[in-house]
């Protein structure tokens, strides 16, 4: 029987989220890190008012880094571990497309919570309303990035054992360029000035992770898995 | 000519070859580097503004080139390995990585050494000292991969991809960290505006930049010759070599 590509890459994505609604842990591991981080700055920095709201932005954002890099590792280590990564590699639609499907599920499953949590912090380090919207823009773009990036550095390490920190050590530079803009157009908001220009990096580093990132997966993913 | 480049992909001729260039490139690298550092330290004239000091650039900017160049050449190789599995260009990129690493730091160490009298501090938040900073955090990462995956060919392969997403990733790194800087713009650095650099200066700088590219031939090829022994342990050539020298 011969599916069509839209089918099996729908398959995949579909898959993949059952599997993660199965185990919510993988899910809400990141999240409460993701608060946990953030709650420890007002702990060791400063809980003045002042201090927190200019170190808001940054804070929110290398936390949002640190979770999803923390998640990344569960996009191809199971299925590595259960030999499903090389039935995927062997049918015979593009992989890069497929692979695409797994990366879209793990940003539903750990992106788009951290958006939906995200205002909550912003509130904690009190964050002015202004910049509600630039810190929802900026993950809404920044995250399916962070994703894309990622899965590359764990398609390369899947196949090590002890891949943890070497995974990090090749992933955190490569996200710099989303960190700076990112948290730059939240300063600039709640500075009340226009962040278009800083919006259309994020959309261009997007565009850019989108159609280029699921090539180097899938030659990583052939690689790893010779 | 092709078939010049077809030999050289062999571990065996590119040993042979390699060995026959070394003492070329060691005698010429000592020798331009000699006069390099004698031309830049004692005969070039001393800056008005920042004194002797300045005779730091011979090195630092030499070797801040070269970490730049160094990262081309290894991710040019990891291509050339990874489309054509070519295994002598896995081998090119794999001994050029900690050359690169080491460029990088001399580049970083040297700057941080000529800021501490210049700018009074020892590190700034700089455009071009941070964005090479995360070129020596890339160039770390690539060892790390390399030395982490045990099986030689899947680490070239896999250091190949992770060059090339580099690649991709340096200018925008490089743009986005100067698009920060220009926007942090915290405690303001008088910067010195460049007066074009005179002759004097400018001709010992040439020639440490050229002393630092025969350097990284010399030093690319002797590690290549190095690692090819030891993939290449038992093959017959090798074996051979060993027995007739011993």
């Amino acid at each position: 029987m011969k599916t069509s590509l839209l089918s099996a890459f729908f398959t995949i994505l579909k898959r993949d989220l059952t599997l993660a609604l199965r185990t919510r842990s993988e899910i809400t591991n990141p999240l409460l890190f993701f608060i946990i981080v953030t709650s420890l700055f007002p702990l060791a920095v400063s809980p003045e008012e002042k201090v927190l709201q200019t170190l808001a932005p940054g804070v929110i954002w290398v936390a949002a880094l640190l979770a999803t890099m923390l998640s990344l590792d569960s996009i191809f280590r199971s299925d590595f571990e259960d030999g499903a990564l090389e039935q995927l590699l062997l049918s015979p639609h593009p992989i890069s497309l497929l692979v695409l499907g797994k990366v879209i599920a793990h940003w539903l499953v750990t992106g788009v919570p951290l958006i939906i949590l995200a205002p909550l912090l912003g509130i904690l380090l009190y964050l002015p309303s202004d910049a509600m919207p630039a810190l929802l823009a900026t993950l809404a773009l920044g995250t399916p990035v962070l994703s894309l990036v990622g899965a590359i550095g764990v398609a390369l390490t899947v196949g090590l054992r002890r891949g943890g920190v070497l995974l990090s050590l090749l992933v955190l530079p490569l996200y710099i360029p989303v960190l700076i803009f990112a948290s730059n157009a939240i300063a600039t908001a709640a500075a009340d000035l226009s962040i278009r220009g800083q919006l259309f990096f994020l959309a261009a580093l997007l565009a850019l992770a989108l159609t280029l990132a699921p090539f180097a997966i899938a030659a990583a993913l052939r690689i790893s898995l010779r | 000519m092709w078939s010049f480049l077809h030999k050289l992909a062999s571990p065996k001729h590119f040993y042979h070859f390699a060995g026959r260039l070394i003492p070329w490139l060691g005698w010429s690298t000592l020798l331009l580097m000699l006069a390099g550092l004698y031309t830049g330290l004692v005969v070039a004239p001393t800056d008005y503004q920042q004194g002797e000091s300045y005779r730091i650039i011979y090195i630092h900017v030499p070797a801040a080139w070269m970490s730049m160049f160094v990262y081309m050449v290894m991710a040019g190789a990891g291509a050339i390995g990874l489309i054509w599995k070519i295994k002598m260009a896995d081998i090119v990129a794999s001994s050029a990585a900690p050359l690169g690493a080491a460029f990088t730091f001399l580049a970083l160490v040297t700057g941080s050494l000529w800021g501490k009298p210049m700018w009074g501090t020892w590190w700034i938040w700089d455009a071009r000292l941070t964005s090479e900073l995360i070129l020596l955090f890339l160039y770390l990462g690539f060892i790390a991969l390399q030395s982490a995956i045990e099986d030689k060919r899947t680490a070239a392969n896999a250091c190949a991809v992770l060059a090339l997403v580099g690649v991709v990733n340096i200018p925008i790194i490089h743009y986005s960290v100067e698009w920060w800087n220009t926007l942090h713009q915290g405690p303001t650095v008088t910067r010195f505006d460049k007066p074009a650099m005179d002759t004097s200066m400018l001709i010992p700088l040439m020639i440490m930049f050229f002393a630092f590219k025969l350097y990284f031939g010399l030093t690319v090829l002797m590690r290549a010759r190095g690692e090819i022994l030891e993939r290449e342990r038992n093959s017959t050539w090798v074996k051979q070599m060993v027995t007739e020298s011993s």
